[in-house]
């Protein structure tokens, strides 16, 4: 089955990382196709940042997203940019402390935010609570392929912390969500 | 052995052109394509080779052609106002026979248009932009995996041609990140040497001169002016000029089913979808989602030189529909070729046409 992922935030949060990370999940260690791409321009700077992936049990062929079914929105200009005409069957993540407005499709509000500045200490890492969140709460890519793509793609040095972010996204994304 | 990876277009580009044996890059960095440079800044010089930041593109494609001369496999990659820069050296490479890879990660123009969006509108600048007569031949990916197989392939047949060969690709393919196998090693093929009776651009059956690079112990004389067989400048004799040049469009065109890459499905249909490049994708999309034996599909990896008889192929066509990202360019080689109607799907402003688009062209003439 065919599913399209779109993240959004402000740039600075590691929005592309994030869809580039989940990509990788599911292309290398899901045994799924997955096609990353993103909006390139300078309005991204600061700006409504967003990326975007689509997975697939078969081969990708048209490589766009085009309607997407999962959205990740951590920021309220993302979400005016990115996310307001999600449409009503899909379903939408969103860090309820930088997002004011609701959707209307199904949302799952997750304080990856808060969680990373608070008890992980690191602001740097909500995208990884994040992206932890979205494997529980969708199936969209297994526990295991994510965390190695997060193993992947994160710094040398920083694993321990970017794991524990990770699996804190997991308890939320299982506890908080019901998409 | 081989390593999969999930990587962006651009790096598979540069990726291919590294186990291709590239060990020359200049150029001058340009949005869509500056992860082929970056990728071959950091890996260049790790792998014994040389990597320059040129002042611009013209000296960027003139530092290639000097790096070719001297043995090594060697490359640019820019997008439309820098390759609109190149045109002149490229003129000079086609006439010096210097075999290089230029890469051209298109993007929206005239002039700086649109840095960030995709197009394929520099098809016609790659093939008649420099002055004169020539021919060249023009590879267009539609994947990451392509972008590193075919640019492996580029430089194959730039050697074995001596001829100037150019990967147009576009910001779709250039920035989009997909899973890609690189083999630990690729079969390359080398320009065949300079037979020791043979004179420098003296050439056989094939119109093929052998090369000899500098410092391999030939005394060659290279120049951009008309030249005899031991390229030496013959500029006035209308003889001279005609056996040249002619030797030099006939040595690629007579190739035409040798360089020839291209996929047909269902060759008996009525409608034929004839395209390169990303619109393939949205093409086999529609196809797989609307199972149907009377819609084709010509699919071109090598554009130029043009492969007509792969268009003869499809005996029972009755109209062809060409979706380019620009206003309609290849589709004047295709209409050139065919009795049947040609129609044009061109779609510019930088995105890909969708399924849903190209299913209402085919509703619309079929």
């Amino acid at each position: 089955m065919r599913h399209e992922v779109r993240f959004s935030g402000y740039g600075g949060q590691g929005i592309i990382l994030s869809a580039v990370i989940l990509g990788r999940a599911a292309a290398l260690y899901d045994d799924k196709y997955a096609v990353q791409t993103q909006v390139y321009g300078p309005e991204a700077r600061g700006g409504a940042s967003m990326g975007q992936v689509v997975i697939d049990d078969a081969q990708i062929l048209y490589p766009e997203v085009t309607d997407p079914d999962i959205y990740v929105i951590m920021s309220q200009q993302g979400f005016e940019k990115y996310g307001v005409r999600a449409r009503e069957d899909a379903a939408m993540l969103l860090d309820a402390d930088l997002v004011r407005s609701r959707p209307i499709c199904r949302y799952c509000e997750v304080p990856a935010t808060a969680e990373a500045k608070g008890p992980l200490g690191r602001e740097i890492v909500a995208n990884i609570v994040m992206i932890g969140a979205l494997s529980t709460a969708t199936g969209v890519v297994s526990r295991e392929a994510i965390e190695r793509a997060v193993l992947d793609s994160v710094p040398k040095g920083t694993e321990n912390l970017n794991i524990k972010a990770l699996k804190r996204g997991f308890e939320l994304g299982e506890r908080a969500c019901n998409l | 052995m081989s390593r999969v990876e999930f990587m962006q277009g651009n790096v598979a580009c540069a990726e291919g052109a590294l186990a291709a044996g590239c060990r020359f890059f200049g150029g001058y960095p340009i949005t869509p394509s500056t992860e082929i440079a970056e990728t071959m800044a950091r890996r260049l010089p790790k792998a014994g080779g040389v990597f320059i930041s040129m002042e611009d593109e013209l000296a960027s494609i003139a530092a290639v052609i000097g790096a070719a001369w001297t043995g090594v496999r060697a490359m640019t990659a820019t997008s439309g106002p820098g390759f609109s820069l190149m045109m002149e050296n490229i003129g000079y490479a086609a006439m010096t026979e210097t075999p290089c890879v230029i890469v051209n990660i298109q993007r929206g123009g005239p002039s700086t248009g649109q840095p960030t969006r995709a197009a394929q509108g520099d098809m016609l600048q790659c093939r008649f932009g420099s002055h004169g007569d020539y021919s060249i031949i023009a590879i267009t990916p539609n994947s990451v995996q392509e972008m590193f197989d075919l640019t492996v392939k580029a430089f194959d047949l730039a050697d074995r041609f001596r001829v100037p060969t150019f990967l147009m690709a576009d910001e779709i393919v250039g920035h989009m990140r997909e899973r890609v196998t690189i083999p630990d090693t690729v079969e390359i093929t080398r320009s065949g040497p300079l037979a020791g009776g043979s004179l420098p651009f003296e050439a056989g059956d094939d119109g093929v001169p052998g090369f000899a690079p500098f410092g391999t112990g030939r005394s060659v004389h290279v120049t951009g002016l008309t030249h005899d067989e031991r390229g030496y400048p013959d500029t006035t004799d209308p003889e001279a000029h005609d056996k040249l040049v002619r030797r030099l469009v006939a040595k690629v065109e007579s190739a035409r089913r040798e360089i020839a890459d291209y996929e047909i499905t269902n060759p008996d249909a009525e409608t034929v979808f004839v395209t390169y490049g990303p619109p393939s994708r949205t093409v086999e999309q529609v196809m797989r989602d609307r199972p149907d034996e009377s819609i084709g599909h010509l699919r071109l990896r090598v554009v130029w030189p043009f492969p007509e008889f792969a268009l003869q192929e499809f005996r029972n066509a009755r109209v062809f529909l060409m979706p380019e990202l620009n206003m309609g360019q290849m589709v004047r080689e295709v209409q050139r070729h065919v009795d049947q109607p040609v129609i044009s799907i061109a779609k510019i402003g930088g995105e890909l046409h969708t399924p849903a688009e190209l299913v209402r062209a085919l509703e619309a003439h079929r």
